[in-house]
């Protein structure tokens, strides 16, 4: 019964994207309705194909097929969102390489959403998801709930990257920054994002160990809190039900605040909260050591929630939010710097009495350092957040170092650091196939970021003076061209920090890929067998 | 390296997550001392400063503190210790701005600034224009190169509909697409090529020049000097905006160009025309973002000094 209720469901949706296709007005929602139709149509032949075929006993044991396909998902939009960002990096070093040819889908402009979300949400998305389900169900010992939902999850979220993505490159966009998809795809992903909640819901409260254990708080909370921003960030009303255009509920600073309520708590939530369940799982795994302390967890996990969900106004400093609002959003910014440090003081400490593994274990290497680089991001952002370093700090690239230092440092060393965790426990290999690849990974990353977050903080700090500077008589002193043009031998730095960067993910790759695929890694039972 | 822990071994709370266990470690004191601190200072702060809303306002705070307040303060001081020399600057004879040394030194320092503000977008920070934008550190004007010139110039723009006594007004370099056939084109791209001293066919520009001086002349003169260089010729060379004949046609013979010199652009030129557009300045086009009197004469001086004023 329940496969033709699919087979329907399916082929009523591949005919209303068929009839979307047609009616559409413009061409970014055109093309959404023939993606929307095709995958549509496929699952429907496949569907029926299958109706009827004698079902599988139901499996047991832990689902891991769903996370073996997010470490791929994820490993390839992360390779394709360091790509583009170095790219970009170079068009602005170098402004020919907006070449003629690429005007109007592969200008700056058109590329720089499609970094961002594919290194957030791609990326960091895919690792968030995967990571998720792999440690709900070992510290729950229990397997997923919700049976095909969590595939359900994986390729729903991921056409929703594919949405976005394939809208921006098209300019559609409703412009708010890292929400600029477009009201039909922001719909789907809360479809999906609900679905998410079930499963991982689900699952926990089907735990067979008697306590939630604290990755999963900070897992819930992330994506509880990402449902409800999501929701009201969002809130549009479509121009036409047959384009991609729409019109924004709120209006003004309005508006702008909620954008920033919203911006700010991505980070904190899909960025920090989200990242940080994985630490809390990945960090004493590897280092084969219990978490450091039970009562700064709870205290930090709290605190953290509570304080995070009210620095937003941080943002809008100096703009026509009222000065009440702005004095919140810093003073509460800045009682967060311990919340924040909490979870790197747990993650640090767990390591006491394993310190030499630093030494011979390149994996636990990658999580001291991304644990370093989110203590350092943590305090930049609460300092950068106070009204009067604000005034020389925003809208300048100091703004864009500190995003990265915490996106490359952080989110992209702990997922890293995942993936090498995971990879041979996935494939049932006895270990990686190559360390050495690991530590190469590990430099270069590291070089890369530096390299990066050096030359943003003296651009930064640069572009700020100069644009602040005055003669004695009160009157400008630099032109704006003129602080662009300071920036260069900055912006080629920067650049060569992303090839840096994006090096050590290709290793890395071809290390996974190797651990995953190749016949020269043991299988983790052979040499359990020969043991 | 022997840690706390195996000194004085703290037990585990007992729970274990798939072998994870953890320690029941008390909270770091320094750490518990630094939150509170901050709180403490947060909640000082609140009352310091503008925070708490309240159904009809926010709390203003014991300080005073504003943001906008301290924006205009600042501004107030910087205008209130101007304020002789831009009322000096205001109504100044711009002719002899440069016999008052203190003031053209001021004047060129504000204009500094009201350029890279509001014209450098165009004409480049270094003033050195661009294809379209013309440069304005050379001799070669088009509008006129005295300070006078260049203050009118920046008040009333060119070929705009903002201002009725905007520069150029009506007059363009029209599309020659229908006058010219396609030889005839070639044959006056080379005339002009020709007369501004680059490499050229001769005996192709020997057809053209009857056709410039037929169609083109009557703007940019039979020499191909430009609209300024005529009027310059015909009338009160100390006049300002002769009327009549300034038209913005560019002086062709010289190596300076607005839109190129070489044979594919002033063949885009002749074909397509030209019509350069810049706007009306003064505040009293564009209320609330405009310029002052002060300031368009601060500009002008600027301009002037860059290298080509006259």
């Amino acid at each position: 019964m329940w496969d033709w209720i699919k087979i329907v469901v399916l082929g009523v949706v591949a005919l209303a994207a068929a009839v979307a296709a047609n009616f559409a007005r413009d061409l970014a929602y055109q093309v959404h309705a023939l993606i929307v139709m095709a995958v549509a149509a496929g699952l429907f032949i496949w569907s029926v194909r299958r109706a009827g075929e004698p079902k599988s006993a139901p499996e047991t044991g832990y689902m891991d097929g769903v996370v073996r396909y997010g470490v791929i998902a994820t490993t390839f939009w992360g390779l394709a969102g360091f790509l583009v960002g170095t790219f970009i990096a170079f068009q602005l070093a170098f402004p020919a390489l907006n070449f003629e040819f690429l005007q109007g889908f592969g200008n700056f402009g058109r590329l720089r959403p499609l970094h961002t979300s594919a290194v957030i949400f791609a990326f960091g998305g895919n690792a968030l998801i995967a990571t998720s389900f792999y440690i709900v169900q070992r510290t729950s010992a229990a397997r997923l709930w919700g049976g095909n939902l969590a595939w359900f999850v994986f390729w729903g979220y991921n056409l929703f990257i594919v949405l976005a993505a394939t809208g921006y490159l098209m300019g559609a966009t409703q412009s708010k920054e890292y929400a600029e998809p477009e009201w039909y795809v922001d719909l789907w992903l809360t479809i999906v994002w609900v679905a998410y909640l079930l499963v991982f819901l689900g699952t926990i409260i089907k735990r067979k160990e008697p306590h939630i254990y604290v990755a999963n708080w900070f897992f819930l909370s992330f994506i509880v809190t990402i449902a409800m921003l999501h929701i009201v960030n969002n809130l549009v009303v479509p121009v036409s039900i047959f384009g991609s255009r729409s019109v924004q509920v709120m209006s003004g600073v309005q508006d702008a605040m909620t954008q920033w309520w919203y911006g700010h708590n991505a980070v904190g939530f899909f960025l920090t909260a989200g990242f940080l369940g994985m630490m809390y799982y990945f960090v004493p795994k590897q280092a084969e050591r219990p978490v450091y302390s039970y009562k700064l967890s709870i205290i930090h996990f709290w605190a953290l929630i509570f304080l995070y969900i009210w620095a937003g106004p941080h943002h809008l400093h100096y703009t026509a939010l009222p000065d009440w609002a702005s004095t919140l959003g810093m003073v509460f910014s800045i009682v967060l710097w311990m919340p924040s440090w909490g979870g790197m003081i747990n993650g640090l400490m767990t390591l006491s009495g394993a310190w030499d593994k630093l030494r011979t274990d390149p994996i636990i290497r990658m999580m001291v350092i991304s644990i370093g680089f989110y203590g350092m991001s943590t305090f930049e952002g609460p300092m950068m957040s106070i009204r009067a370093v604000n005034a020389l700090s925003h809208y300048t690239d100091w703004t864009i170092g500190h995003v990265h230092s915490g996106a490359l440092g952080w989110n992209g060393m702990i997922t890293f650091g995942a993936l090498y965790f995971l990879t041979p426990r996935l494939w049932g290999r006895a270990s990686l196939y190559s360390l050495r690849m690991v530590s190469w990974h590990f430099w270069l990353a590291t070089i890369g970021i530096v390299l990066y977050a050096a030359s943003m903080w003296v651009t930064g700090i640069m572009e700020g003076l100069m644009w602040r500077e005055v003669d004695a008589n009160g009157f400008l002193v630099n032109s704006f061209a003129d602080t662009v043009a300071a920036k260069f031998p900055m912006y080629v730095l920067r650049g060569t920090g992303g090839i840096l960067y994006l090096t050590g993910a290709l290793i890395m790759a071809y290390n996974l890929w190797m651990t995953a695929f190749s016949k020269r890694v043991p299988a983790a039972a052979a040499v359990a067998a020969a043991e | 390296m022997s840690t706390r822990n195996d000194k004085k071994e703290v037990e585990t709370t007992g729970h274990s997550w798939d072998g994870i266990e953890e320690y029941n470690n008390p909270l770091p004191r320094w750490w518990v001392w630094v939150f509170y601190a901050c709180i403490a200072w947060g909640v000082w702060y609140t009352v310091a400063y503008p925070a708490w809303p309240g159904l009809k306002e926010a709390t203003a705070g014991y300080l005073g503190f504003s943001t906008r307040a301290r924006v205009a303060n600042e501004m107030a001081a910087v205008d209130a210790a101007n304020a002789d020399m831009v009322a000096a600057l205001e109504t100044v004879d711009l002719a002899a701005l440069k016999d008052d040394e203190n003031l053209h030194g001021f004047a060129v320092n504000m204009g500094s600034a009201v350029f890279k503000a509001n014209c450098s977008q165009c004409h480049g920070s270094g003033a050195a224009g661009a294809k379209g934008y013309p440069a304005l550190i050379d001799d070669d004007w088009i509008w006129g190169g005295r300070i006078d010139e260049i203050a009118f110039t920046v008040t009333n723009g060119i070929r705009n509909e903002q201002s009725f006594s905007a520069r150029g007004y009506g007059g363009v370099m029209p599309s020659f697409a229908d006058v010219f056939s396609g030889e005839e084109t070639s044959a006056v791209v080379a005339y002009v090529r020709g007369i501004s001293g680059q490499e050229h066919d001769a005996a192709l520009a020997a057809e053209g020049e009857t056709l410039f001086l037929d169609n083109c002349a009557s703007c940019h003169g039979d020499a191909g000097m430009g609209s300024l260089a005529a009027t310059r010729e015909y009338e009160d060379p100390t006049a300002l905006y002769p009327d009549g004949e300034m038209t913005g046609a560019l002086n062709l013979t010289d190596a300076i160009w607005l839109y190129g010199g070489d044979e594919a652009t002033i063949t885009e030129t002749l074909v397509k025309g030209r019509a350069g557009v810049m706007p009306a300045w003064s505040e009293e086009f564009r209320p609330g973002s405009g310029l002052s009197a002060a300031e368009i004469n601060a500009v002008a001086a600027y301009v002037h000094q860059l290298g080509g004023g006259q």
